[in-house]
Protein backbone atom coordinates (compact mmCIF):
# COMPACT_ATOMS: atom_id res chain seq x y z
CA UNK A 1 0.00 0.00 0.00
CA UNK A 2 2.55 2.42 1.03
CA UNK A 3 4.67 1.28 -2.25
CA UNK A 4 2.48 2.98 -4.46
CA UNK A 5 1.35 5.55 -2.46
CA UNK A 6 -1.72 4.52 -2.62
CA UNK A 7 -4.19 6.73 0.12
CA UNK A 8 -8.17 5.95 -0.09
CA UNK A 9 -9.86 8.89 0.52
CA UNK A 10 -12.89 8.35 3.21
CA UNK A 11 -16.04 7.97 2.06
CA UNK A 12 -17.01 11.59 3.90
CA UNK A 13 -15.09 13.42 1.56
CA UNK A 14 -16.37 11.86 -1.76
CA UNK A 15 -20.05 12.86 -1.24
CA UNK A 16 -19.90 15.52 1.10
CA UNK A 17 -19.11 18.75 -0.82
CA UNK A 18 -17.89 21.99 0.48
CA UNK A 19 -21.16 24.89 0.62
CA UNK A 20 -20.35 26.87 -2.43
CA UNK A 21 -23.06 29.94 -1.14
CA UNK A 22 -25.50 30.56 1.38
CA UNK A 23 -25.80 29.35 5.02
CA UNK A 24 -27.63 27.25 7.19
CA UNK A 25 -30.43 25.31 5.89
CA UNK A 26 -30.30 27.01 2.34
CA UNK A 27 -27.37 26.48 1.61
CA UNK A 28 -26.29 25.70 -1.91
CA UNK A 29 -23.19 23.26 -2.39
CA UNK A 30 -22.23 21.21 -5.79
CA UNK A 31 -24.88 18.27 -5.03
CA UNK A 32 -27.54 20.98 -4.84
CA UNK A 33 -27.05 23.07 -7.78
CA UNK A 34 -26.64 20.00 -9.82
CA UNK A 35 -29.97 18.94 -8.73
CA UNK A 36 -31.17 22.74 -9.49
CA UNK A 37 -29.98 22.18 -12.77
CA UNK A 38 -31.11 19.23 -13.44
CA UNK A 39 -34.97 20.58 -12.55
CA UNK A 40 -33.95 23.69 -14.80
CA UNK A 41 -32.66 21.38 -17.79
CA UNK A 42 -35.54 18.76 -17.78
CA UNK A 43 -38.30 21.40 -17.41
CA UNK A 44 -36.59 23.37 -20.36
CA UNK A 45 -37.00 20.71 -22.84
CA UNK A 46 -39.99 19.75 -22.10
CA UNK A 47 -41.23 23.37 -22.30
CA UNK A 48 -39.37 23.86 -25.47
CA UNK A 49 -40.29 20.60 -27.24
CA UNK A 50 -44.24 21.43 -26.19
CA UNK A 51 -44.22 25.21 -27.44
CA UNK A 52 -44.63 24.37 -31.09
CA UNK A 53 -46.25 21.03 -31.50
CA UNK A 54 -45.61 20.70 -34.93
CA UNK A 55 -47.19 17.54 -36.26
CA UNK A 56 -44.02 16.75 -38.18
CA UNK A 57 -41.43 16.88 -35.00
CA UNK A 58 -37.98 18.18 -35.39
CA UNK A 59 -35.24 18.76 -33.35
CA UNK A 60 -35.62 18.69 -29.58
CA UNK A 61 -39.82 18.06 -30.00
CA UNK A 62 -38.17 15.02 -31.91
CA UNK A 63 -36.37 13.45 -29.20
CA UNK A 64 -38.74 14.47 -26.25
CA UNK A 65 -41.65 12.74 -28.50
CA UNK A 66 -39.14 9.38 -28.50
CA UNK A 67 -38.76 9.83 -24.22
CA UNK A 68 -42.43 10.41 -23.92
CA UNK A 69 -43.53 7.02 -26.04
CA UNK A 70 -41.19 5.01 -24.68
CA UNK A 71 -42.53 6.02 -21.11
CA UNK A 72 -46.28 5.76 -22.34
CA UNK A 73 -45.44 2.07 -24.50
CA UNK A 74 -42.53 1.01 -22.44
CA UNK A 75 -44.02 1.50 -18.73
CA UNK A 76 -47.28 2.96 -18.48
CA UNK A 77 -49.24 0.01 -20.79
CA UNK A 78 -47.35 -2.63 -19.49
CA UNK A 79 -48.48 -2.43 -16.00
CA UNK A 80 -51.28 0.29 -15.42
CA UNK A 81 -52.75 -0.74 -18.87
CA UNK A 82 -54.75 2.49 -21.20
CA UNK A 83 -56.61 3.74 -17.53
CA UNK A 84 -53.20 4.44 -16.52
CA UNK A 85 -52.03 7.24 -19.64
CA UNK A 86 -53.58 9.90 -16.88
CA UNK A 87 -50.46 9.61 -14.84
CA UNK A 88 -47.91 10.27 -18.60
CA UNK A 89 -46.98 13.57 -17.21
CA UNK A 90 -45.74 12.56 -13.37
CA UNK A 91 -43.67 9.52 -14.58
CA UNK A 92 -42.45 10.92 -17.59
CA UNK A 93 -41.07 13.90 -14.93
CA UNK A 94 -39.69 11.10 -12.74
CA UNK A 95 -37.99 9.09 -15.27
CA UNK A 96 -36.35 12.68 -16.69
CA UNK A 97 -35.20 13.81 -13.83
CA UNK A 98 -33.99 10.98 -12.25
CA UNK A 99 -32.18 10.16 -15.29
CA UNK A 100 -30.38 13.49 -15.42
CA UNK A 101 -29.53 13.59 -12.07
CA UNK A 102 -28.10 10.51 -12.31
CA UNK A 103 -26.20 10.85 -15.21
CA UNK A 104 -24.33 13.69 -13.95
CA UNK A 105 -22.00 11.29 -12.37
CA UNK A 106 -20.00 10.04 -15.40
CA UNK A 107 -20.30 13.75 -16.32
CA UNK A 108 -16.50 15.54 -16.23
CA UNK A 109 -16.03 18.11 -14.00
CA UNK A 110 -19.85 17.38 -12.13
CA UNK A 111 -18.67 13.97 -11.84
CA UNK A 112 -21.47 13.72 -8.80
CA UNK A 113 -24.65 11.81 -8.78
CA UNK A 114 -27.40 13.82 -7.19
CA UNK A 115 -28.80 10.70 -6.15
CA UNK A 116 -25.99 9.21 -4.40
CA UNK A 117 -27.37 11.58 -1.68
CA UNK A 118 -30.14 10.34 0.01
CA UNK A 119 -32.50 13.59 -0.02
CA UNK A 120 -33.78 13.37 -3.25
CA UNK A 121 -34.20 9.51 -3.37
CA UNK A 122 -35.80 9.87 -0.39
CA UNK A 123 -38.34 12.37 -1.29
CA UNK A 124 -39.39 10.94 -4.14
CA UNK A 125 -40.18 7.83 -2.61
CA UNK A 126 -42.42 9.77 -0.54
CA UNK A 127 -43.67 11.51 -2.80
CA UNK A 128 -44.36 8.33 -4.74
CA UNK A 129 -45.94 6.85 -1.49
CA UNK A 130 -48.46 9.54 -0.80
CA UNK A 131 -49.74 9.51 -4.61
CA UNK A 132 -50.47 5.79 -4.26
CA UNK A 133 -52.47 5.69 -0.83
CA UNK A 134 -54.06 9.14 -2.70
CA UNK A 135 -54.87 7.16 -5.38
CA UNK A 136 -55.43 3.72 -3.65
CA UNK A 137 -58.17 5.66 -1.14
CA UNK A 138 -60.19 7.67 -4.00
CA UNK A 139 -60.40 4.69 -6.68
CA UNK A 140 -61.68 2.47 -4.03
CA UNK A 141 -62.91 4.54 -0.87
CA UNK A 142 -60.82 3.91 2.65
CA UNK A 143 -62.12 0.96 3.72
CA UNK A 144 -61.53 -0.57 0.43
CA UNK A 145 -58.10 0.23 -0.18
CA UNK A 146 -57.45 -1.22 3.54
CA UNK A 147 -59.75 -4.58 3.13
CA UNK A 148 -57.76 -5.33 -0.50
CA UNK A 149 -54.35 -4.32 1.26
CA UNK A 150 -54.37 -6.44 3.86
CA UNK A 151 -56.92 -8.89 3.28
CA UNK A 152 -56.08 -10.29 0.05
CA UNK A 153 -58.50 -12.39 -1.79
CA UNK A 154 -57.50 -16.31 -2.06
CA UNK A 155 -56.04 -16.84 1.14
CA UNK A 156 -56.93 -19.24 3.39
CA UNK A 157 -58.69 -17.74 6.32
CA UNK A 158 -56.11 -18.54 9.51
CA UNK A 159 -53.22 -17.44 7.30
CA UNK A 160 -54.49 -13.69 7.27
CA UNK A 161 -52.83 -13.67 11.15
CA UNK A 162 -49.37 -14.35 9.16
CA UNK A 163 -50.52 -12.60 5.62
CA UNK A 164 -51.72 -9.58 7.70
CA UNK A 165 -48.70 -8.01 8.74
CA UNK A 166 -47.05 -8.88 6.60
CA UNK A 167 -48.38 -6.74 4.08
CA UNK A 168 -48.93 -4.06 6.06
CA UNK A 169 -45.08 -3.32 6.38
CA UNK A 170 -44.56 -4.49 3.12
CA UNK A 171 -46.47 -1.87 1.74
CA UNK A 172 -46.64 1.15 3.75
CA UNK A 173 -43.00 0.99 5.20
CA UNK A 174 -41.10 -1.52 2.82
CA UNK A 175 -42.11 -0.10 -0.62
CA UNK A 176 -40.83 3.30 0.25
CA UNK A 177 -37.84 2.33 1.81
CA UNK A 178 -36.67 0.42 -0.65
CA UNK A 179 -37.49 2.37 -3.63
CA UNK A 180 -35.56 5.22 -2.16
CA UNK A 181 -32.74 3.11 -0.88
CA UNK A 182 -32.18 1.48 -4.11
CA UNK A 183 -32.08 4.25 -5.99
CA UNK A 184 -29.24 5.80 -3.26
CA UNK A 185 -27.71 3.16 -2.98
CA UNK A 186 -26.69 2.33 -6.80
CA UNK A 187 -26.11 5.25 -7.59
CA UNK A 188 -23.58 5.55 -4.66
CA UNK A 189 -21.84 2.12 -5.14
CA UNK A 190 -21.36 3.11 -8.91
CA UNK A 191 -19.89 6.48 -7.50
CA UNK A 192 -17.12 4.16 -5.41
CA UNK A 193 -16.94 2.00 -7.92
CA UNK A 194 -15.36 4.34 -10.53
CA UNK A 195 -13.45 6.19 -7.48
CA UNK A 196 -11.81 3.15 -6.61
CA UNK A 197 -10.80 2.57 -10.31
CA UNK A 198 -9.29 5.91 -10.73
CA UNK A 199 -7.73 5.69 -7.58
CA UNK A 200 -5.69 2.81 -8.44
CA UNK A 201 -5.22 3.66 -11.95
CA UNK A 202 -3.41 7.03 -10.64
CA UNK A 203 -1.16 5.36 -8.28
CA UNK A 204 -0.21 2.70 -10.83
CA UNK A 205 0.86 5.47 -13.26
CA UNK A 206 2.55 7.26 -10.91
CA UNK A 207 4.44 4.31 -10.09
CA UNK A 208 4.96 2.00 -12.99
CA UNK A 209 3.18 4.20 -15.85
CA UNK A 210 2.08 0.58 -17.38
CA UNK A 211 0.53 -0.94 -15.03
CA UNK A 212 -2.38 2.11 -15.31
CA UNK A 213 -3.20 0.33 -18.65
CA UNK A 214 -5.76 -2.67 -16.66
CA UNK A 215 -7.14 -0.40 -14.32
CA UNK A 216 -7.69 2.30 -16.58
CA UNK A 217 -9.38 0.49 -19.38
CA UNK A 218 -11.72 -0.52 -16.89
CA UNK A 219 -12.43 2.79 -15.56
CA UNK A 220 -13.61 3.47 -18.91
CA UNK A 221 -15.64 -0.12 -19.28
CA UNK A 222 -16.78 1.09 -15.67
CA UNK A 223 -18.15 4.47 -17.07
CA UNK A 224 -20.04 2.98 -19.88
CA UNK A 225 -21.71 0.65 -17.65
CA UNK A 226 -22.81 3.67 -15.41
CA UNK A 227 -24.62 4.66 -18.36
CA UNK A 228 -26.78 1.72 -18.36
CA UNK A 229 -27.27 2.08 -14.55
CA UNK A 230 -28.32 5.43 -14.75
CA UNK A 231 -31.15 4.59 -17.50
CA UNK A 232 -31.92 1.32 -15.92
CA UNK A 233 -32.02 2.84 -12.18
CA UNK A 234 -34.50 5.62 -13.92
CA UNK A 235 -36.28 3.22 -15.29
CA UNK A 236 -36.84 0.96 -12.19
CA UNK A 237 -37.73 3.70 -10.21
CA UNK A 238 -40.27 4.73 -12.95
CA UNK A 239 -41.82 1.23 -13.45
CA UNK A 240 -42.30 0.53 -9.66
CA UNK A 241 -44.15 3.65 -8.79
CA UNK A 242 -46.07 2.74 -11.97
CA UNK A 243 -46.84 -0.78 -10.11
CA UNK A 244 -47.56 0.59 -7.14
CA UNK A 245 -50.21 3.69 -8.58
CA UNK A 246 -51.68 0.91 -10.87
CA UNK A 247 -51.86 -1.75 -8.04
CA UNK A 248 -53.74 0.49 -6.07
CA UNK A 249 -56.13 1.68 -8.57
CA UNK A 250 -57.10 -1.67 -9.09
CA UNK A 251 -58.13 -4.29 -6.44
CA UNK A 252 -56.00 -7.51 -6.48
CA UNK A 253 -58.51 -10.09 -8.47
CA UNK B 1 -1.54 -17.61 24.64
CA UNK B 2 0.65 -15.42 21.42
CA UNK B 3 -2.66 -14.12 20.40
CA UNK B 4 -4.03 -13.00 23.73
CA UNK B 5 -0.37 -11.42 24.28
CA UNK B 6 -0.62 -9.91 20.27
CA UNK B 7 -4.35 -8.66 21.42
CA UNK B 8 -3.05 -7.27 25.07
CA UNK B 9 -0.46 -5.29 23.58
CA UNK B 10 -2.47 -3.94 20.56
CA UNK B 11 -3.95 -0.55 20.40
CA UNK B 12 -8.04 -1.15 21.31
CA UNK B 13 -8.93 1.59 19.11
CA UNK B 14 -7.09 0.14 16.26
CA UNK B 15 -8.16 -3.72 16.96
CA UNK B 16 -12.07 -2.11 17.14
CA UNK B 17 -11.28 -0.24 13.72
CA UNK B 18 -9.76 -3.53 12.87
CA UNK B 19 -12.84 -5.65 13.56
CA UNK B 20 -15.39 -3.08 12.07
CA UNK B 21 -13.70 -3.14 8.89
CA UNK B 22 -13.93 -7.19 8.75
CA UNK B 23 -17.91 -6.66 9.92
CA UNK B 24 -18.07 -4.52 7.04
CA UNK B 25 -17.05 -7.13 4.58
CA UNK B 26 -19.08 -10.13 5.96
CA UNK B 27 -22.19 -7.81 6.39
CA UNK B 28 -22.14 -6.94 2.65
CA UNK B 29 -20.72 -10.21 1.60
CA UNK B 30 -23.15 -12.00 3.61
CA UNK B 31 -26.07 -9.78 1.99
CA UNK B 32 -24.56 -10.56 -1.51
CA UNK B 33 -25.16 -14.28 -1.46
CA UNK B 34 -29.13 -14.61 -1.57
CA UNK B 35 -30.05 -11.79 -4.19
CA UNK B 36 -26.87 -13.04 -6.09
CA UNK B 37 -28.59 -16.68 -6.43
CA UNK B 38 -32.17 -14.86 -6.94
CA UNK B 39 -31.36 -12.45 -9.56
CA UNK B 40 -29.11 -15.65 -11.78
CA UNK B 41 -32.68 -17.89 -11.18
CA UNK B 42 -34.49 -14.50 -12.35
CA UNK B 43 -32.93 -13.84 -15.60
CA UNK B 44 -32.26 -17.68 -16.24
CA UNK B 45 -35.93 -18.02 -16.26
CA UNK B 46 -36.14 -14.94 -18.25
CA UNK B 47 -34.27 -15.87 -20.64
CA UNK B 48 -35.94 -19.70 -21.00
CA UNK B 49 -39.04 -17.72 -21.65
CA UNK B 50 -37.97 -15.11 -24.38
CA UNK B 51 -36.07 -18.61 -25.97
CA UNK B 52 -39.75 -20.26 -26.07
CA UNK B 53 -41.46 -17.39 -27.27
CA UNK B 54 -39.71 -14.47 -28.76
CA UNK B 55 -42.65 -12.78 -29.39
CA UNK B 56 -43.56 -12.16 -25.76
CA UNK B 57 -40.08 -11.13 -25.05
CA UNK B 58 -40.94 -7.48 -24.56
CA UNK B 59 -43.49 -8.01 -21.34
CA UNK B 60 -41.19 -10.65 -20.09
CA UNK B 61 -38.16 -7.94 -20.33
CA UNK B 62 -40.70 -5.71 -18.55
CA UNK B 63 -41.00 -8.55 -15.87
CA UNK B 64 -38.03 -9.47 -15.47
CA UNK B 65 -36.48 -6.29 -14.22
CA UNK B 66 -39.24 -5.66 -11.76
CA UNK B 67 -38.05 -9.34 -10.22
CA UNK B 68 -34.41 -8.37 -10.65
CA UNK B 69 -35.44 -4.85 -8.48
CA UNK B 70 -37.54 -6.66 -5.63
CA UNK B 71 -34.21 -9.33 -4.96
CA UNK B 72 -31.42 -6.59 -6.04
CA UNK B 73 -33.54 -4.58 -2.53
CA UNK B 74 -31.69 -6.78 -0.32
CA UNK B 75 -28.27 -6.91 -1.41
CA UNK B 76 -28.53 -3.06 -1.36
CA UNK B 77 -29.66 -2.99 2.12
CA UNK B 78 -27.03 -5.09 3.16
CA UNK B 79 -24.76 -2.51 0.74
CA UNK B 80 -26.04 1.06 3.26
CA UNK B 81 -26.16 -1.13 6.65
CA UNK B 82 -22.41 -1.86 5.81
CA UNK B 83 -21.52 2.10 6.01
CA UNK B 84 -23.79 2.70 9.15
CA UNK B 85 -21.75 0.05 10.97
CA UNK B 86 -19.61 2.07 12.80
CA UNK B 87 -17.04 1.06 15.45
Amino acid sequence: MALLALEFPPISHLIEWPTIFGDGPFAVNKVVLLALISAVLVFTMYFVAGRKGQLVPTGVQNFAETVVEFVQEGIILQTMGPEGLYFTPFLLTLFSFIFVTNIWGIIPVAQMPVNARMAIPAFLAILVWFIFNFIGIKKQGLGGYFKSMLFPPGVPKALYILVTPIELVSTLIVRPLSLAVRLFANMLAGHLLLVSFAVIATALFKATYVGAVLPGGLLIALTGFEVLVAVLQAFIFTILAAVYIGGAMHPEH
Amino acid sequence: MGMAMMLAEQDPGELVAGLTAVGRGIVYGGAAIGPGIGIGIVVGNAITAMARQPESAGMVRTTMFLGIAFTEALALFGFVLAFIISG
